[in-house]
């Protein structure tokens, strides 16, 4: 079973903290991944630029708006996301958990549409 | 026998479907299946057992008809075939079903519903959804009966069932005990949702009595369920107790005009004196094991209160010790109050009174109902008749509980000739 990680976190205090904190943050966030993949278990997964950078599109009446954000009121921004395969929900709760972000911000995990499964059903 | 089959499938189905639905899920692993199948198997039931009279072993042959109504389900869907094999052993297991009379005590199979209630109560569904799953499938309460119950609309809480077992289903919420390192935190939710789901029932005022008083007994079921699956952990067993205590005092607790009773003022000959009994010796079992916890020590201090024939036997000194320990693991605010209130009794309400403005300082209870209730009291047994009465009529503001207000407004008559 496939779930997504998305990882919130507050972009300014990411960016208040000293480079020596920011690298022992990145590290964790290497062994973690480096150990899901050598159970299988990660299959994508990336640190996203920050808000600033946001393009939103849409389609309306057949015409696309292309706009600077989104910028939500929200002190948490999108700030990468994990991949994951995991058994059941309770193994993937407890990835998230060892996500560094999970100590200041929020992980949301999402079970994906799994499209085969669904068809069965 | 007509009679006795119909009373029969009524008392199985209060005490086995918990067990039963348990054990389809696991075969099945879809709560909606299990239930379906479930439901057949009682219809058939109903027919079968009037016309032969009921099996000697009713919960068996229920199980086994599931079980044969869960792999036609199964076989109308080719495509679990990989499920299937595993149903098919359990019924193997089981005997078929053409013979019922075969199906005798000896016959054993797993009991499940200590997955069950784990995954009913898992965290990651909204409090109000583990409330009602678990009374569903685990106390097997109708739709409408759990509507009732909690003065909702059936649609609105069809929908709360519909959404949970969706997620269950689509988030893939685990159907199995947790691993250890979880078992705590899980446990304590399952605690916290028979707890609540008994104060539902406890808290309800007059004129909701008849329906909502069901919830209580319900609530002392789970909390046997759940000693009878865990036997080793203390809080399960002080959660029981606790129940059992304050459940004891029900019938002194309002009067014929639907008021509000204070313990102090309780009609001590109207508890339920074997309740009571049961409460005490599980408590002290409990305490027993050496894991305090803070449902042991509410069951103490409600054993405390039982145990006092008048209120003036009470010994506050104790109840005032059990709760400065309960005020080392719990920061609740009720706790804090309670807390004062017994301080007022055991060592002055001047003391009291002292606790009760400290625990609201910087005006952080101030909306809550019981500081005020709580605050006004020790101020009319100071005599402070007009500071009382302020305190009143501020609690009667907040108050939406039917029983609470009328006991309220009582006081409020006492504390006007100032």
């Amino acid at each position: 079973m496939k779930y997504m990680l998305l990882i919130y976190h507050d972009e300014q205090s990411w960016d208040a903290i000293t480079d020596a904190e920011r690298q022992q943050v990145y590290l964790e966030y290497r062994n973690l991944r480096g150990e899901l993949e050598s159970r299988g278990q990660f299959l994508s997964g990336s640190e996203l630029q920050p808000i600033t950078t946001a393009t939103t599109v849409r389609v309306r009446d057949g015409k696309d708006l292309v706009t600077d954000g989104p910028f939500a009121e929200t002190h948490e921004q999108l700030g990468g996301y994990f991949l994951i395969e995991a058994k059941d929900l309770d193994e993937a709760t407890s990835i998230a958990a060892r996500i560094p972000s999970a100590r200041t911000g929020t992980i949301e995990v999402r079970p994906l549409v799994e499209h085969a499964a669904e068809a069965a059903a | 026998m007509l009679d006795g089959a119909s009373a029969t499938l009524e008392r199985v189905f209060r005490e086995e479907y918990g067990r039963i639905v348990a054990t389809l899920i696991r075969q099945s692993g879809s709560f909606d299946l299990a239930e379906e199948a479930l439901h057949e198997a009682f219809v058939a039931a109903a027919s079968s057992w009037q016309r032969d009279g009921p099996p000697r072993n009713p919960g068996a042959w229920l199980t086994t008809v599931a079980q044969r109504k869960l792999l036609d389900a199964f076989r109308r869907d080719k495509t679990r075939a990989d499920k299937q094999s595993e149903i098919e052993y359990e019924t193997v297991r089981l005997q078929p079903f053409a013979e019922p009379a075969s199906i005798e005590e000896a016959v054993e199979y797993p009991d499940d519903r200590l997955r069950l209630i784990f995954t009913c109560c898992h965290p990651s569904l909204s409090r109000d959804a583990q409330v009602a799953l678990t009374l569903r499938t685990l106390g097997g309460l109708t739709t409408t009966e759990i509507a009732h119950a909690f003065l909702l609309s059936e649609t609105t809480l069809a929908q709360r069932l519909v959404r949970a077992k969706q997620k269950i289903r689509l988030a893939r919420i685990p159907y199995e005990i947790p691993a250890l390192e979880r078992l705590q935190d899980r446990l304590a939710a399952v605690q916290a949702v028979i707890y609540l789901i008994f104060n539902e029932g406890y808290a309800a005022s007059a004129g909701e009595h008849l329906v909502r008083n069901d919830l209580c007994a319900e609530a002392i079921r789970l909390g046997r369920l759940l000693c009878e699956l865990l036997p080793t952990e203390p809080e399960n067993i002080g959660l029981l107790a606790l129940m059992l205590l304050q459940n004891s005092r029900r019938k002194a607790r309002v009067n014929d005009r639907g008021e509000l009773v204070t313990l102090e003022e309780q009609d001590r000959s109207l508890w339920d004196g074997a309740a009571i009994e049961e409460g005490v010796g599980l408590v002290e079992g409990a305490l027993s094991l050496g894991r305090v916890g803070k449902y042991q020590l509410q069951a103490a201090i409600a054993a405390v209160h039982c145990e006092a024939k008048t209120a003036a036997e009470t010994d506050w000194r104790q109840i005032v010790a059990l709760y400065h320990e309960l005020r080392r693991i719990s920061s609740s605010p009720v706790v804090a109050l309670n807390h004062a209130a017994a301080v007022a009794m055991a060592e002055g309400f001047e003391e009291g009174l002292a606790l009760i403005d400290a625990a609201g300082a910087g005006g952080k209870l101030e909306d809550y109902y019981l500081y005020h209730a709580a605050r006004a009291d020790l101020l009319r047994r100071l005599e402070r008749l007009g500071e009382a009465h302020t305190a009143y009529e501020r609690a009667l503001s907040l108050s939406t509980n039917h029983v609470e207000r009328n006991y309220i407004r009582r006081r409020l008559a006492e504390t006007e000739w100032t």
